[in-house]
Parts: C-alpha cells; structure tokens; sequence
C-alpha cells in the first residue's frame, strides 16, 4: 500500500442552478488574456447538450483518454509513445479554434469615432485574434438552455442506448428537462493529458494531487489538448503553451478555497482531501467498464484505518492533511455516503471530481398521464425519473445504472426522511421503509441533509495546510528565501523571443 | 578587396562568429528565456493547410540535415557506400527529393501564413527573415544537387575536411578554393542561419521530446527528491 493525497472535490448537481458565477469568477482571474480568451477552465454546460468544447464526449471524434487494448494494455487514444514519433509535426486529432469558438469584442471606438452620416453608428462584433469583422457562429454556453433543441441537445453523446420513448420524452414540448453540468479539470490521478506530454510538462504534485502544465518545459507539442478526454487542457494560441486548471493552487496554499467554489452561488461544490492507494493505480484503470466506479472507489482508503494512518505517516503524509482527510466532506459524498460519482469513468483517467446526480425536478415521466401530488406520491419514483437513469449512467456510470440508481434512491430516502421530520404528513414508517430499501440509516440521512442544505463555508471547504515552507526548505534556506520574494520584476507570457 | 581576404571573411571569421553566437545565445536563451522555447505551433488555428505544409516541410529538412550531418562525420563511409554508382544513383535521387520536399513544404508553409489571416497574427518578422533564409538555402541546395551532381561523394572529399578543420580550431579554406559560387553561397548562407537560429522558433530543434519514450507513464513531482 502507497497512501496518497489528493485534493478532490464534489459537485452538487441538484443544487447547481447554471449561473455561471464559477466560470467568470475563474475567467476574472485567470484566462482574461491574450490567446487564453476562449479558454474556460471552469464552464457550466447544460445537458443534454453538446458542451464545450463541441460534442467534446465523442471520443470517435476527439479521440480522448485511454483505451484497453486487447492485449490488455492501457494505451493512449489520441498519440500513444508508438504513434507520436510520426504525428509530432502535425497532430491528427487536436481539436482547433472552430470546435471551440473565436473569441471577439466589439468595435466600442467606432460609437465615438464614426464620420457623421445619416444612420447611427454600431459597434460591430470583430474578432479578438486578428481583429477582423466576424460574423458570430459560436461563444461560449452557445446552447446554455437549450436543451430539447434538434441542433444542440440532439447531439448529446450521453443520449447513446437510450430508447426513442426516452428520447422524445426529453425533448417533449412544454415538458422537455434538463440540468446543469459544471465542469473544471478533475485533477485525475491516471491524468491522460501527464502521460501524452512528449516534454514532461506536465505533472502530478505528489502532495496534493493538483495537476499542472509546467509553462517553461511546454514545447507546444499539442498532445494534451487532444490526449484529455474531458477537453481540459487548452492551447494559448498566443504564448505558443497549453494551460489548464490549476485548482487556484496560490489561494489554496492560503489556505483560501478556489475562486469558482468560493464564488459558487447555489453552494454546490465541496473540497477536501481524500487519501488513496497509488499502487493499486494501474490495476484499477484496466478494470472491465462495469468494475470501473467500484474499483475507483475502492481506492479511496479509509482516514480512520490505523493501518492506513500507519502507512501514510510512512509516506510523509503530515498530521494535518490527515486530520483534514478525516474531516473531508468529499470522503463522505463518495465513500461514505456512496452518492457522488466520477464523471465519464469510462475514459480510464480516474477524475477526482466526482458529481452527486440530480433528482431534479422533482415530478415524474408518465407520457399521457397527469400525476397528482399528494402525501403518498410527494416524490417519483426514480425509475420514472423525467432524466432518463440511461442518461445520467452514461455520464456517471461508464453506462451502468447501477451507481446511479443507488446515488438517487439514497437521496430520495432523504428527502422522505426529512419530510417525515420535519413537516409530518407522509407517515414515519414508509419513510423509514424508503431509507431501508435505500440502505440509508436515519443518521446518515441527517448528515447527507445537513451537509447538503445547511452547510457552512468550513463544513464545504476542508483545505489542509498546503506546507509550501517544506517545499522551499528543500531549495534553500526559507529565511533566505524570504529576503528574496516579494519585492520585483514579474515577467509577462510573451510569445517566442 | 583581395579575394582572399574576403575568403578569409566568408569562410574562417564569419563560421566563427555565427558558431560563437549560436553556442553562446541558445544556452543564454534557455537558462534566461525559458519559456520562450517553444515550437509555437499554429495548429490550433488552421488545421487542414496545415497537415500539408508542416509535415513535408519537416520530413524533408529532417532527412536533409541528416544527410549533410553524416556526410560531415564520417564522410570515408560515405565514399565507400558510393563507390557502387547504383548505390549513389540511389543516394543522390532520394536526397534531391527529399530536397525538393522541403522546398515544396516550405513554400506551402509561406503561402499558408500569407493567406491565412488568423495565422498571420501569429507570425512575426523574425519568422519571415527565416523563411527567407530557409527558401533560399534550400533552392541553392538544390541548384547544386542538379547542376553539380555527385554532391554526397564531393561533400565527403571537400566541405568535410574544410568543416572538420574549423571545428578543430584549424581552419583551412585551401579546400574550398575551386567551390564554384552556388557551393560557396550555400556554406555561407548555412553559417547565417546557425549564427540565426538562436533568435527563431528553430530553438525547438533543441528541446525534441526525447525523454518521453523511455521515462514512466506518469509524472509526479513532490516537493523533495522522492
């Protein structure tokens, strides 16, 4: 056993009302620059839909992630070792500008500049790489909404093996559903986008897990931007480097929680540390698909275990992230509770982002039929759930329903629970009957309550002490470096020489 | 001027400048311009043009260098591999193709970034002095190959020994003295890039992912050596 850290998160996708704060918060910081304009590490999707960048769940098209092989190796879809040597001049499956959008601006100077005429003058859209008049084919959360519509939500790739009834019944007119998908880099610890790197940029930090493009080993190989199956590493089409998430690891190491999860208004993101076995890695993503949520759970060790405790000091893991670990909201959303899923696990990437799916809305899918709410029928029943569980499985469950199907019968049990508690009118012992069949005790459905409707910023956000002074030490001395820092010339991302 | 002083200026003090400067400004570059090492790539941008001009383009110059690389290192084996005429048939045809494959993707690689305006943002004056540079050699080179045949067995006899004296500190241009002008053009122009080359993107050369086929799958960096 090799005990690990990793700084893991939990969206809430019941509670995410797609509002886009994480994304501007995120965009504010981070890529408002030149050649990042179009980049979004943090976006809110609405699903079904075909997301950002276009239909990026198609591996036939985009060729992400790993792939077993037959001979039961896990090889890189897009640029394995064999197949980069050949396609290191030209990558055959990087995706460009047009699958995302061209970023633009408006020409604002022109309101003020134009020669006098007859008609007012406009600010015409132009865009932001060469400063050309566009005409506007896509942005950003270009189908924010828009679910039930032929062009977007049709080309959903979650919408596979579901049947024509579902189909329409998602799509249906004044009664068509969708969700919000939040979406930032998973940080996953077999990350796909590490092991294409032909540069060695880019890495996994031992301590916390946080993946990171080293920006002065970049050579502008492009294999990331095409190996991620999740679309999470973006090509700066001006500094000539990729970029991705970096978790705002500056303000974690301040103990600060990242900006898209501060900002969150609907409180639906949570961060903690979770500790796993980073020897069981590659046994675990070679699993068959339907093995794959399982497997990737059972790597996810236990903070109370003595035995893990043991190995874990062994392993240089300080007191405090263990202490944090075992306080980790996430570890009770995933290991505990068993309700938050990895997304796309299918991909062999093992994300640690894991979303809790949505039960939302809370009336049932019965075609030709009105369903009447009353005390006995407060909640559907989830196998009539308005989103298909085929649906929801292809996104969480590598297309089993498993994992999906016991995330939403726990909360539905919660929801009984609590509504027994708390208002009295559906009586105690079918709530009781529901949280049995859901394998859910009282205690555990108040906790899941509580941590999902009452929780306070310190109860979402557990960030351990991020230690960066022992990260220094190893450099030089810390009370040398400290005369160092803070005071000076901070060189911009320029492009070439 | 003396012709030979301008000999001596072309042939000994202008490879050594260029020499100097290559040596001195890559390793200055890397260790203070780290992050400018990139091969810029503008793929992102233009994707189908793209496949036809940067692949040929690459292909070709790659074969091409290494074939004046190993001309120049060990040019008795060359000569030997020669003495057989289909075997220099064969060397000298191959070498001329992939010269005009250069050619043809270096043109391309121009035409792309003229026409393309999302991709003209993306070049700079530095990229179109190299291109310059690069057309020219590269239609020297194959100027030579065709009005000059039998250039891998006279590389071998005549610019090895002049290069192998320069990198011995000894220089000796006695070598060079029947070089015709296309052949002298095409060394002094080769000295200029080099002496170029550390301003460019070419930097990228230099940095060619060669770690990746052997190192493990996943990379992990933990605060000490672990």
């Amino acid at each position: 056993m090799q005990v690990r850290s990793q700084v893991s998160m939990v969206f809430h996708l019941d509670k995410c009302i797609g509002c886009h704060t994480c994304s501007i918060a995120c965009k504010n910081i981070w890529t408002d620059r030149k050649g990042a304009e179009y980049m979004w590490w943090n976006n809110v999707e609405t699903k079904p839909g075909t997301g950002f960048p276009t239909k990026w769940e198609d591996q036939e098209k985009y060729k992400g992630g790993f792939e077993l092989a037959e001979n039961g190796k896990l090889n890189i879809k897009s640029t394995s070792k064999t197949k980069i040597v050949p396609n290191i001049f030209h990558n055959p499956h990087m995706p460009t500008m047009d699958d995302y959008y061209e970023p633009w601006t408006y020409d604002y100077q022109n309101l003020f500049n134009a020669p006098e005429g007859s008609v007012q003058p406009t600010a015409k859209p132009i865009s932001m790489i060469d400063g050309k008049d566009i005409d506007i084919q896509a942005g950003p959360n270009w189908d924010d909404d828009l679910s039930g519509s032929p062009i977007y939500a049709e080309n959903d790739a979650n919408l596979e093996g579901l049947t024509e009834r579902q189909r329409h019944e998602l799509s249906a007119i004044e009664r068509l559903v969708f969700f919000y998908f939040p979406r930032i880099c998973n940080h996953c610890l077999n990350p796909c986008c590490v092991a294409s790197c032909p540069s060695g940029a880019l890495y996994k930090r031992g301590e916390d897990g946080i993946v990171l493009i080293d920006q002065k080993r970049c050579r502008a190989w492009r294999s990331c931007v095409a190996a991620c199956p999740y679309k999470k590493t973006y090509f700066n089409w001006f500094t000539g480097k990729s970029e991705k998430c970096i978790l705002c690891f500056p303000r974690l190491e301040t103990g600060q929680a990242p900006a898209c999860f501060h900002s969150c208004v609907g409180r639906i993101r949570y961060l903690g540390v979770l500790l796993y076995d980073a020897d069981r890695l590659e046994e675990v993503a070679k699993l068959p698909d339907e093995e794959l949520v399982e497997g990737h759970r059972s790597m996810i060790l236990d903070p109370f275990d003595p035995q893990v405790i043991a190995e874990a000091r062994k392993n240089g893991i300080s007191e405090a992230v263990l202490e944090a670990a075992q306080n980790s909201p996430v570890y009770k959303f995933v290991k505990v509770w068993k309700i938050a899923l990895p997304p796309h696990i299918e991909y062999r990437t093992l994300p640690m982002l894991f979303y809790v799916p949505p039960m939302s809305p809370v009336q049932a899918s019965k075609p030709e039929d009105t369903i009447k709410h009353n005390s006995d029928n407060l909640f559907h029943d989830i196998n009539d759930s308005r989103v298909p569980m085929k649906f929801l499985a292809n996104l969480f469950g590598a297309g089993h329903e498993g994992g999906v199907r016991y995330a939403l019968a726990k909360q539905k049990a919660v929801r009984w629970h609590r509504r027994a508690e708390t208002v009295g009118d559906v009586d105690r012992e079918t709530a009781d009957r529901i949280l049995r069949e859901a394998n859910c005790s009282r205690e555990e459905a108040d906790a899941i309550y509580e941590l999902t409707t009452l929780c306070k910023f310190e109860d979402r956000f557990v960030i351990p002490p991020m230690h960066r002074e022992q990260a220094i030490e190893m450099m030089k001395d810390p009370y040398e470096h400290k005369t160092e820092v803070g005071f000076g010339f901070v060189s911009g991302p320029a492009r070439g020489l | 001027m003396d012709p030979r002083v301008l000999d001596q200026f072309l042939f000994i003090a202008l490879p050594y400048v260029c020499l100097f400067t290559f040596f001195l400004m890559t390793i200055y570059r890397y260790r203070t311009e780290k992050f400018s090492y990139s091969s810029l790539s503008s793929q992102f941008l233009e994707n189908r043009q793209h496949f036809f001009a940067v692949v040929p383009f690459h292909y070709g110059i790659l074969a091409i260098t290494l074939g004046h690389f190993i001309a120049f290192l060990i040019p008795k084996t060359v000569l030997a591999w020669n003495s057989h005429p289909l075997r220099l048939y064969i060397l000298e045809l191959s070498a001329l193709a992939f010269g005009l494959l250069t050619l043809i993707g270096l043109i391309s690689i121009v035409m792309r970034r003229g026409s393309i305006s999302k991709v003209r943002q993306v070049t700079t004056t530095t990229d179109w002095i190299l291109f310059v540079l690069l057309i020219v050699q590269t239609a020297l080179g194959i100027s030579i190959a065709v009005i000059y045949p039998w250039g891998s067995s006279w590389f071998a006899t005549i610019l090895s020994p002049y290069l192998w004296s320069i990198f011995l500190l000894n220089p000796d241009i006695s070598y060079l003295a029947a070089s015709p002008l296309l052949v002298k053009s095409h060394i002094v122009l080769a000295f200029l890039i080099i002496g170029f080359f550390p301003f460019t993107r070419l930097v990228h050369l230099l940095v060619v992912p060669n770690p990746y086929l052997w190192r493990k799958v996943q990379v992990v960096r933990w605060y000490g050596n672990k």
